[in-house]
């Protein structure tokens, strides 16, 4: 579904990820992990338009979209919800999920996700006419989910949703991103947290310092002696 | 000084205050939602003029008739300037604020000139439209028509604005990129194509107020300038970057300078409004109805 080859990205010639390859199969959720700086955010950037590769080439469904803007490449079928969520804070919880569905123009099409998005994040529809700066860390980031949602993509691209969260919401909102797949979504996640997010995963990536350091199922990788010893601290 | 004095010149004041604000809405909205001042908002409106003009001169279309023509070219012509000039400023590698402010000022300076050259200094008017000239007598108070009628379209594109900005998809996209214009394209939404559209959308307001004023004010090279004075202060007053902020300010500086010719010789007319204007800046910095 979505294949990065050898992509190269840099900030005022500073090499953030140097030819990096990464694939993601329909129905999987891909799991990328490492240190902070290691350029998990640049990979998920670069795919997402935010950030244009300077070399290498990404290709969704066939399509190559490195260099497109990045609001057509939303509309191709990939949500990205940045490492700092970027909600619209001073509008409501309503207002920011109905933003996401402005590609639609038929009401159906619009109100679809929101079944799924109520479901996973009761507390969301709880919290409706609230402005969502007044939201927690959690229910900010269960709101930027819901907004990715909302654009009803075939791959949801999620960085570190993790962060800043107290444990409980951690948990849940790991559950969600399951409960995602099991929706018929592609999920790729980028995280800090990697035993969690190897629980979840059924493929990993781990980059190092801009470069993919290891690759495999989840499960092996969360076994491997190396990884146990260098980034679960066991 | 009669009662009756101070009531027929506050009711001229109100009705040329609205008109006031809906010449200042276009450099708020664009204000608010790009953080950027059109210095040549002036020079819209002049062009707006000009436009009334030579439609009523060349095509005898009364300004009533001309004023939707008038607001889709001043569309047109805002969009223009957003994607040639404005969209290439903002993307200033070092100093874009000066780069912002002198890339349309540059602008105004550009289409006062080219506007003295094409069009001449020569004072012009619309001499004889439906509204230019008469008054209707309301309760022993006399009001011009061309100002009551601005005054009714003002109000009208003020609530027209509002349920434009709170009830259609463009308005939520533009108040989302308001908010943040770098965001908008994780729900698929141009931010370009938004601002493009803010900025023939705020022009378009400058259109109708032109339209409007071209009926009772001659038509000259530098006639946006003392009007765009009195909006930046309409803006600065209601807020900047507020909408409706700038209703309400145009209102106050309509109803000022009403009050201040009333007390002061008619060279100090413009007094009050500075004065209002110094003191709100002193006491609330951010405008009556600003929220930053």
């Amino acid at each position: 579904m979505l294949s990065v080859h050898e992509v190269t990205t840099a900030y005022q010639g500073l090499v953030a990820i140097s030819s990096v390859s990464i694939e993601v199969a329909k129905g999987e959720i891909v799991c990328v992990a490492g240190a902070n700086g290691a350029g998990k955010s640049t990979l998920l950037k670069s795919i997402a338009g935010a950030e244009r590769p300077r070399s290498g080439t990404v290709t969704f469904d066939g399509n190559r979209i490195d260099g497109m803007a990045q609001h057509l490449i939303t509309a191709r079928g990939i949500a990205y919800v940045p490492e700092n969520r970027r909600l619209f804070p001073r509008l409501s919880v309503h207002d920011n999920l109905r933003l996401g569905s402005y590609l639609y123009r038929s009401q159906a099409d619009r109100e679809a996700p929101l079944d799924l998005v109520f479901k996973l994040f009761p507390r969301l529809s709880e919290r409706l006419e609230q402005r969502a700066e007044t939201l927690s860390g959690g229910e900010q980031q269960m709101l930027a989910i819901g907004r990715a949602l909302m654009t009803r993509p075939r791959l949801l691209m999620l960085d570190e949703p993790s962060q800043g969260i107290m444990p409980k919401l951690v948990d849940e909102i790991f559950q969600a991103v399951k409960r995602i797949r099991d929706a018929g979504m592609t999920v790729l996640i980028v995280e800090q947290r990697m035993a969690e997010c190897l629980e979840i995963a059924d493929r990993a990536y781990i980059l190092q310092t801009g470069r993919v350091l290891m690759q495999g199922r989840a499960a092996e990788i969360a076994v491997n002696p190396d990884v146990r010893k260098a980034y679960l601290g066991l | 000084m009669t009662a009756e004095t101070i009531i027929q010149s506050l009711a001229s004041g109100l009705l040329m205050g609205l008109l006031y604000g809906l010449i200042a809405v276009g450099l708020a909205l664009i204000f608010g939602l790009m953080d950027v001042v059109n210095f040549a908002h002036g020079e819209f409106l002049m062009i707006a003029m000009y436009i009334t003009f030579f439609l009523f001169a060349f095509f005898a279309l009364d300004p009533l008739l001309s004023m939707p023509l008038v607001a889709a070219a001043l569309f047109v012509f805002g969009a223009v300037v957003y994607l040639l000039i404005v969209r290439f400023a903002v993307r200033a590698k070092a100093n874009a604020g000066m780069v912002q402010i002198f890339s349309t000022f540059g602008l105004a300076i550009v289409m006062r000139g080219l506007a003295q050259y094409f069009f001449t200094p020569d004072y012009r008017s619309v001499n004889h439209s439906w509204l230019g000239g008469k008054t209707v007598s309301i309760g022993g108070i006399f009001l011009p028509q061309p100002q009551l009628f601005g005054a009714l379209v003002a109000i009208l594109a003020f609530v027209g604005l509002y349920f434009f900005i709170n009830r259609t998809d463009f308005g939520r996209a533009l108040e989302a990129t308001r908010e943040d214009a770098g965001a908008v394209a994780l729900v698929g939404i141009d931010k370009n194509r938004v601002f493009a559209l803010g900025w023939g959308l705020g022009a378009a307001l400058v259109g109708l107020s032109g339209a409007i004023m071209a009926t009772f004010f001659y038509i000259y090279p530098d006639v946006g300038a003392s009007f765009a004075l009195i909006a930046y202060i309409t803006v600065a007053l209601g807020g900047f970057g507020s909408v409706f902020g700038a209703f309400a300010g145009g209102i106050i500086v309509g109803l000022v300078e009403a009050a201040t010719a009333l007390m002061l010789p008619p060279a100090l007319k413009s007094v009050g409004i500075y004065a209002v204007y110094l003191l709100v800046v002193f006491v609330r910095p951010r405008g009556l109805f600003g929220s930053m």
